[in-house]
């Protein structure tokens, strides 16, 4: 047990193709937070892909994007789908347009009281959860916090 | 405007259903269940089961053609077609059935599909491993955690109150009230009722899921030129299409259009194809996953432009048989049964026919859509044969 968001048991965490996405996995565990960027036509891509979506050149590099961005959309789960999260909720899901990336989105939970209201737009800052307790495969979660936390509702 | 070959070529001749369930109540397996849906369909519309000579399905329907082709003694398999994705596949099964019969390839086909929850296990339950490491960490499993998301940020960018969603869900119920086939049927919902309901995933409370089924149906696709010697009054092809935007699924919802149901494309496409303006859509079936999709679906299908939705989305506006747009009028997947899309598809043939549970009056033009917010989608107009 730990800090941890949410249980880490819900599916084994793995990665489908690490040839295509382990430099951003590699980054988080260094508190880094990368994107994709085609080395051809500079469009930015997220998630990862083999190829750039635009000018569809397949030299993709990693670059290092700001550690902020504005809520673009979010949900509060209720209903505990799978038996790992069962006191788990509610959780927040936030859908996180990251700061001068092109617009690209990345997704995580939002870190703080799990009744907090959330305002779409509202800004936040990335929090890289570590998952160590396997040796073999660590792992690190980029999570989000707001950057002025919402005040209570009365 | 030039509209396509679809255009009242084929007919949809037949429907059938096995009886609805609550998911884990069916006494049938799930293939018995589709053998009965397809049986069904053949008696209603008049025609000897060995007529068939083709099956289209989607979403990896477990009840393979070649089983279901030797069980019913078929003499000769003609087409076999599946078609990729989930529930969206369901008017595009049914346009790839009329595909096959136009081009010659088949004369007879049937679109099915068997879900039996109970005998393997709840959508609701799932958990999607696409994106795993990216989703399921986060704790976005569920397909309800999938899509409300989009929903969010739609009623953002719209201002649309959760009372939309809410009306969607009272009028499907109070369709299912009239229908005895309906899960729902002798269930009504009321206002305080939803409204008490807990939440699943903001903003959907548990009314404004689809529910969890035991089901299987079936449809008969022929020619325009033989279905009007059978049984029943044909629901002629007016047109169809499929597919979704733009980069719909970019990974990690990175989709540029971000609050839509999938149909910014499709559903335009669909009246070009027709030759059928939405106005003349006098009353529509709109496969609800959740309650979200149908209000984005509406309205990508130019039913009701955005700015209109908080006084569009009345439960007065859509119930038959007078409302501006009778929704769902079977009760659909929220309150009839989810058999993944294809009730709703039998029900958009009633309506041509004039046997509906909750008959909108004189029905020349009928509309389906399958399975907003995933993608590929489809969708369908049917007409009587007045339209033609």
């Amino acid at each position: 047990m730990s800090d941890y968001y949410l249980p880490e048991t819900v599916l084994p965490w793995a990665l489908a193709e690490p040839a295509l996405e382990q430099p951003y996995w590699d980054a988080a565990r260094e508190n880094r937070l990368l994107a994709q960027r085609c080395g051809s036509c500079s469009t930015w891509q997220w998630g990862p892909e083999w190829i750039c979506h635009h000018c569809l050149s397949s030299e993709m590099t990693w670059e290092e994007v700001p550690q902020r961005g504005r809520i673009y959309s979010w949900e509060r789960v209720w209903h505990p789908v799978h038996p790992a999260l069962v006191n788990a909720t509610p959780y927040i899901v936030v859908l996180v347009e990251v700061e001068g990336a092109g617009g690209i989105r990345m997704l995580g939970n939002l870190l703080g009281d799990r009744g907090q209201p959330v305002e779409i737009g509202g800004e936040v800052r990335a929090v890289f959860e570590h998952h160590d307790d396997d040796p073999e495969k660590p792992f690190t979660l980029v999570q989000w916090e707001a950057v002025e936390p919402s005040a209570s509702p009365a | 405007m030039s509209t396509s070959t679809f255009r009242g070529t084929t007919a949809i001749v037949g429907v059938g259903e096995s009886a609805y369930y609550k998911h884990g109540r069916s006494p049938d397996s799930e293939f018995k269940m589709t053998l009965q849906a397809v049986l069904a369909a053949c008696e209603d519309a008049g025609i000897d089961p060995k007529r068939i000579d083709g099956f289209t399905s989607y979403n990896m329907d477990r009840n393979d053609p070649s089983r279901m082709s030797a069980a019913l003694g078929i003499p000769e398999l003609r087409f076999a077609n599946m078609f990729w994705g989930g529930g969206g596949g369901g008017a595009a099964a049914v346009a790839n059935a009329a595909a096959a019969v136009i081009s010659g390839i088949a004369d007879c086909v049937v679109t099915y599909r068997g879900l039996n929850q109970g005998q393997f296990g709840r959508y609701g339950a799932s958990a999607n491993p696409k994106d795993a490491a990216y989703l399921v960490s986060y704790g976005v499993l569920s397909p309800a955690q999938t899509f409300a998301m989009r929903v969010t940020r739609f009623m953002h960018e719209h201002n649309i109150h959760r009372d939309a969603l809410k009306a969607i869900a009272l009028a499907s119920n109070y369709h299912a009230q009239a229908n005895p086939r309906a899960v729902m049927y002798g269930k009504p919902l009321t206002a305080e009722t939803y409204d008490e309901s807990r939440w699943i995933v903001e903003p959907f409370r548990l009314f404004d899921c689809c529910m969890e089924n035991d089901c299987a149906a079936a449809v008969i696709v022929m020619a325009a030129d033989k279905a009007r010697d059978l049984k029943q009054r044909p629901a002629y092809i007016l047109g169809a299409a499929q597919g979704s935007e733009y980069r719909n699924q970019a990974r990690v919802h990175n989709a540029p259009l971000y609050g839509s149901s999938s149909f910014s494309t499709v559903g335009p496409r669909l009246f070009a194809n027709a030759g059928i303006a939405p106005s003349e859509v006098q009353v529509a079936q709109s496969y609800e996953n959740f309650t979200g999709g149908v209000l984005m679906s509406t309205i990508e299908h130019g039913f009701c432009k955005p700015e209109e939705a908080n006084e569009f989305f009345t439960v007065e506006n859509l119930t038959a048989p007078a409302g501006r747009l009778p929704l769902n009028t079977s009760g659909g997947n929220l309150a009839e049964a989810y058999v993944h899309g294809m009730g709703l598809i039998i029900e958009a043939v009633r309506q041509i026919r004039g046997t509906s549970t909750f008959q909108v009056p004189d029905v020349d033009v009928s509309f389906v859509g399958s399975g907003p917010m995933v993608s590929p989608v489809s969708n369908m107009l049917l007409g009587s044969e007045n339209t033609l």
